[in-house]
């Protein structure tokens, strides 16, 4: 835990200078963030109601931990910013969330493989946040792991479903994995790094038993940890942020 | 009782106050599930005296329960009822909630409302015919807490608060 959250910018670029406490509480609420706006984005067009709620809870799961982080990031900060101020007054560049997470949604199947990609790490993560030092952030990601508990078993469900269902849901979720594989080295750059093996595991289990393969074409990118994006971030924080963008400090 | 006579009195007196006042903060409800109060759920943590200021502490049952801003409101409204005009609410996440923390009466008065308590999966029963034979339609049903159950005896849907 006491390497830095990131080295990820890309070669040539500077790193953010950024304090890394700071850094890492943001990287971890923007994670939740923004994939709190992607799942949000399919409410009232989810395959079936059953499925809409589900990801609408999951949308409201991951942004309640987003906020309760972005708090905690404030204080830590000491700029006198909320979590308001966090979310909706920084740009892309200033935004530290996986290149994963900000990924479309696609079908129902990138959708429930970038799913299951982030909670298999999450479960990993949460319990090393669980027993750190800031006493916070430990609550947080106690509270967080039983959550993440939940949606993995949705996404795992999901993932044996489509992998062992038709020849198309088949096809589906393998064109999701070929999709999504490139995004998932970033996740274990810097502290992360610990959580690999066990995620490595809960992804051999689960991709056996639905007869998925791992890609064997390796290109990585990253970056998203050193606030370089891909083009759908700056997007998704248009629609995201455009309200207090347009009446600053606007409340209901 | 009101806040004007807070101020002043003695450390015996401060905690039978504070009993007093957990015992007007409990009756706030749960705004999804009515017939909960925050008591039942376990939510309700702590209610003390700081000053003139009365500080209740409440924990939320998931991160991004919507609830909570609506109870912390509930609980300014109702201590503003009795006299209390300085109210504090304050949430602590650790230890974090479980479904533990439902008292049993909290039981009882789910089972009544139609929903089952939370319970170890195999011991879910029917809240309508008692079945012990339910069928799981959704993880998720009309709120985070809950999941979406069928009887295979009496063919009632049926909402389960899952263990947590």
């Amino acid at each position: 835990m006491s390497e830095s959250i990131i080295s990820n910018a890309p070669q040539g670029m500077p790193a953010p200078e950024i304090d890394p406490e700071f850094h890492r509480l943001l990287a971890h609420a923007d994670d939740n963030l923004v994939l709190s706006h992607r799942l949000g984005e399919w409410i009232s067009k989810a395959p079936e109601l059953e499925i809409d709620i589900a990801l609408g809870n999951f949308a409201l799961d991951h942004l309640g931990v987003a906020r309760l982080i972005l708090q905690r990031a404030g204080v830590v900060e000491g700029r006198g910013r909320d979590e308001d101020a966090l979310a909706m007054g920084r740009t892309d560049r200033d935004f530290f969330n996986l290149l994963l997470v900000e990924q479309p949604n696609g079908d129902f199947a990138h959708t429930i493989v970038r799913q299951f990609f982030f909670d298999c790490y999450q479960l990993q993560l949460w319990p090393d946040l669980a027993g750190g030092k800031d006493q916070i952030l430990a609550g947080i990601a106690a509270k967080a792991y039983k959550e993440a508990e939940y949606h993995h078993r949705f996404s795992m469900g999901w993932m044996l479903r489509m992998g062992g269902g038709t020849d198309e849901s088949h096809l589906r979720a393998q064109d999701a994995v070929d999709a999504l594989w490139r995004f998932t080295d970033e996740i274990f750059e810097g502290e992360a790094a610990g959580c690999r093996a066990g995620w490595d595991a809960m992804i051999s289990e689960t991709f056996e038993a639905a007869g998925l393969t791992i890609p064997e074409d390796p290109y990585q990118r990253g970056g998203g940890r050193a606030g370089y994006h891909t083009e759908h971030l700056g997007y998704l924080l248009g629609e995201l942020q455009w309200m207090q963008r347009t009446y600053p400090g606007l409340e209901w | 009782m009101d806040a004007a006579h807070l101020s002043g009195v003695g450390m015996v007196t401060l905690v039978s106050k504070a009993t007093d006042l957990w015992d007007i903060v409990a009756r706030v409800v749960d705004p999804e599930i009515p017939v909960l109060t925050i008591d039942d759920l376990g939510v309700l943590r702590d209610v003390t005296i700081d000053g003139g200021t009365v500080v209740v502490t409440i924990t939320p049952t998931y991160s991004g329960c919507p609830a909570m801003r609506q109870i912390e409101d509930d609980i300014v409204t109702i201590l503003g009822r009795s006299g209390f005009s300085n109210t504090r609410v304050e949430t602590v996440l650790s230890p974090a909630w479980t479904t533990d923390w439902i008292s049993e009466e909290g039981h009882r008065k789910l089972a009544n409302f139609g929903i089952a308590p939370p319970t170890l999966p195999e011991a879910i029963l029917c809240p309508v015919c008692q079945g012990n034979e339910p069928k799981l339609i959704a993880q998720f049903g009309s709120t985070a807490c809950k999941a979406l159950m069928v009887c295979a005896s009496c063919g009632e849907p049926f909402d389960y608060f899952k263990q947590h």
